[in-house]
């Protein structure tokens, strides 16, 4: 009987920018339904991270398999399985809400349903906003239409970097229920977030990056402890 | 730092001596032609480097496609090389033409298909070396590069059809005297042979300069040691 | 339906969809367009004649002059928030991505052409003596040609830092047989074409437009890579 593979797998995953390695040496193997909390201070080298388990990038060196699928080789197979939340909100400004969602909507070839959109709105605390343009969205807005596209996608791999940033209070308590029905139901998650008292309690696994580098690796409860020690900020 | 004899320097070598003898043949042995004055003898070094920058351009464009398929580094230092080459060789191709031309018909430019393809792939591919400072990232630049000079190299023939359909030059018809000394084949092949030795010697110098520059850049740093001597791994506690 | 149309027609949606949004930057390229127009019947020699056998010169020139402008355009909300990025990861086949704002680009230079000719013909006082077909295939063919290399490369430098110098650095040189034929062939259908040879024209700007419609979207996926 062989093993289900491994959501993600990363072995010595390196990437540079001009004569500097943005992040290298980095071993990952994550097993599908588990969570990762990432955390380092800024510059570690998080985003980067996230951005090639999302396979957004390329690395320059190492390898990375998505539920055993090579993402240079089967980028479409692979990039089926992940949804990332990144800094940019890659939305459409000039365009409502619902467009960009059943622009998104149609792109994944959904059946057509009239009450898909306004029921993600509703989701994610966006009702009766629908119809405006997300040019006048503030910044916490365009993070909750950044999620709903996100559930859109029903990914099995949730990538979420900073996903309490640009929030008030009761977004952050909105995103803490997105992370424990993501993890109940089933799905693969990582997460960057200097709030790490807030989420370590809701993650299993730990990892700290420091310039680029491994710093630690731990239960997800352990990482907090672990991190004031080294950046006694 | 290697400093042992590079082989290119032989096929350079080769390069300046064949270019010597089929430059001395050019000025003294070829007898004079009916329809060329003195200045048409750069005739001889005007028609073989037409040949080999189009050679050039063209193994442009297949490393390009390899650059592509296989993104190893090399590859974007041969692709630059190559490129920079077949501009240059594109770029003396337009001044000699210059050259021929002034004395011989009396004027610096003129609409010819093939002067004006030469000028259009001098821009083109100008253009796609221009990409290159603009484009942020090793692997990035190497993707454009090969990208625009496919796309780029593409075009040279629908550039060359297309603007034959424009009122005929003056630049000289194919159609020389049957009856030719030996002479004349023998300069022209030799210098042809000379520039593409040339071209390959200059190449394979640049390649070579490019990839010791950039030998700094070493491969990245190993995965990190745990306490336990073993490389750590992310995601399997807790 | 085969997924890489569909989503290229979601695409090719979505990007009308925005062009009809940005209303304000389409009257812009318009109005520059119409400008380049009058700036050459000023730089000229107020010659009818003269006027009248350069028209279709004219015409493709502030075409292409303003495409620049709509191809920068196009690719201008894709970069900002990293919108194209997000599509990729959808995941939206990059074929489709191409295809898609290569056609929309198409419409929009149509537009412009639509535009411009009439003036043109205003302008220069020109008729149009030739076939009406091969005049509107030309127009066609034509910015379906620019189009093509046209988004391939306005995808490369939205990213790059002098996009407004390297696209059409990059993209006049390429173009050249387009515009060559199309202007020749304009001409033509303007002044009558006693010798037929418009048809092969039109051939040669068909073939380009074979070539680079496929080349572009073969090379497209790699481009916009990271």
């Amino acid at each position: 009987m062989s093993k289900p593979p491994l959501a993600l797998a990363a072995e010595n995953l390196a990437r540079g920018y001009g004569d500097r390695w943005a992040l290298s040496g980095l071993n990952l193997q994550l097993a599908a339904g588990r969570s990762l909390l990432l955390a380092g201070p800024n510059g570690a080298g998080k985003t980067t991270l996230l951005r090639l388990l999302a396979t957004t990038l390329r690395p320059n060196e190492g390898r990375l398999e998505v539920f055993g699928i090579d993402p240079i080789k089967s980028p479409m197979a692979a990039r089926r399985h992940i949804a990332l939340l990144s800094h940019r909100t890659q939305l459409y400004t000039e365009l409502t809400a619902a467009e960009n969602l059943s622009v998104a909507a149609n792109l994944l070839g959904l059946a057509r349903n009239p009450q898909r959109v306004p029921e993600l709105l509703q989701r994610v605390g966006l009702e009766g906003r629908g119809d405006d343009r997300v040019r006048t969205y503030s910044a916490g807005m365009r993070k909750r239409l950044a999620f709903a596209r996100l559930l859109l996608q029903d990914p099995k791999i949730v990538l979420l970097d900073e996903p309490y940033g640009q929030l008030d209070p009761s977004g952050f308590a909105f995103v803490d229920d997105l992370i424990e029905q993501f993890i109940a139901e089933g799905r693969t998650l990582v997460l960057s977030t200097h709030l790490l008292e807030r989420a370590s309690p809701l993650l299993r696994s730990g990892l700290i990056l420091a310039a680029g580098r491994m710093a630690w690796v731990g239960a997800a409860d352990d990482l907090p402890q672990a991190f004031s020690e080294r950046f006694n900020a | 730092m290697s400093s042992g004899f590079h082989k290119e320097h032989l096929i350079g070598a080769l390069g300046l001596a064949l270019l010597s003898y089929g430059t001395w043949m050019a000025l003294f042995v070829v007898p004079p032609m009916s329809h060329f004055q003195e200045v048409g003898r750069i005739f001889f070094l005007h028609v073989p480097t037409a040949w080999n920058s189009l050679l050039v351009l063209t193994g442009a464009f297949v490393i390009a496609i390899g650059a592509l398929i296989n993104r190893k580094r090399g590859w974007d230092a041969a692709l630059e090389a190559t490129v920079e080459v077949g501009v240059l060789y594109t770029a003396l191709l337009l001044i000699q033409g210059t050259i021929w031309a002034r004395p011989t018909f009396n004027t610096w430019w003129t609409w010819d298909p093939r002067l004006l393809t030469a000028a259009i792939l001098l821009v083109a591919f100008a253009g796609v070396l221009s990409l290159r400072s603009f484009a942020e990232g090793r692997d990035r630049r190497l993707v454009w590069t090969a990208a625009a000079t496919i796309v780029a190299y593409v075009d040279v023939p629908i550039v060359y059809f297309i603007v034959k359909w424009l009122p005929r030059g003056i630049h000289q018809p194919h159609s020389f005297p049957s009856t030719v000394s030996p002479d004349y084949h023998i300069a022209l092949r030799c210098n042809a042979f000379a520039l593409l030795f040339i071209a390959i010697w200059l190449i394979a110098r640049r390649t070579r300069l490019t990839l010791l520059r950039d030998a700094g850049t070493a491969m990245a740093p190993a995965a990190e040691q745990g306490a336990d001597g073993s490389a750590m791994l992310a995601g399997v506690d807790g | 339906m085969n997924p890489v149309l569909r989503q290229g027609l979601a695409v090719l949606s979505k990007d009308m969809l925005l062009d009809l949004r940005g209303r304000s930057r389409i009257s812009a390229v318009l109005f520059f367009a119409v400008m380049t127009l009058l700036l050459f019947s000023f730089a000229a020699e107020p010659d009818p004649e003269s006027m009248r056998r350069h028209a279709a010169g004219y015409l493709w020139l502030a075409l292409l002059l303003s495409s620049i402008l709509a191809l920068g355009e196009s690719f201008r909300s894709e970069v900002e928030d990293e919108a194209l990025e997000g599509l990729r990861l959808l995941p939206v086949d990059p074929r489709a991505l191409f295809y898609g704002k290569a056609l929309s680009n198409t419409l929009f230079l149509l537009v412009l052409a639509v535009v411009l000719l009439p003036l043109a013909l205003g302008l220069y006082a020109v008729e149009v003596r030739g076939s009406m077909t091969h005049l509107a295939g030309f127009i066609v063919l034509g910015s379906a040609g620019l189009a093509a290399p046209g988004s391939l490369y306005a995808a490369m430098t939205s990213r790059a830092r002098g996009q407004d110098v390297l696209l059409p650095l990059l993209l006049f040189p390429l173009v050249v047989p387009v515009l060559i034929a199309c202007v020749k062939g304009t001409g033509l259908c303007f002044s009558g074409d006693a010798m037929g040879q418009s048809s092969s024209l039109l051939s040669v700007v068909g073939a380009f437009d074979l070539v680079y419609w496929s080349v572009c979207g073969l090379l497209f996926g790699r481009v916009i890579d990271e």
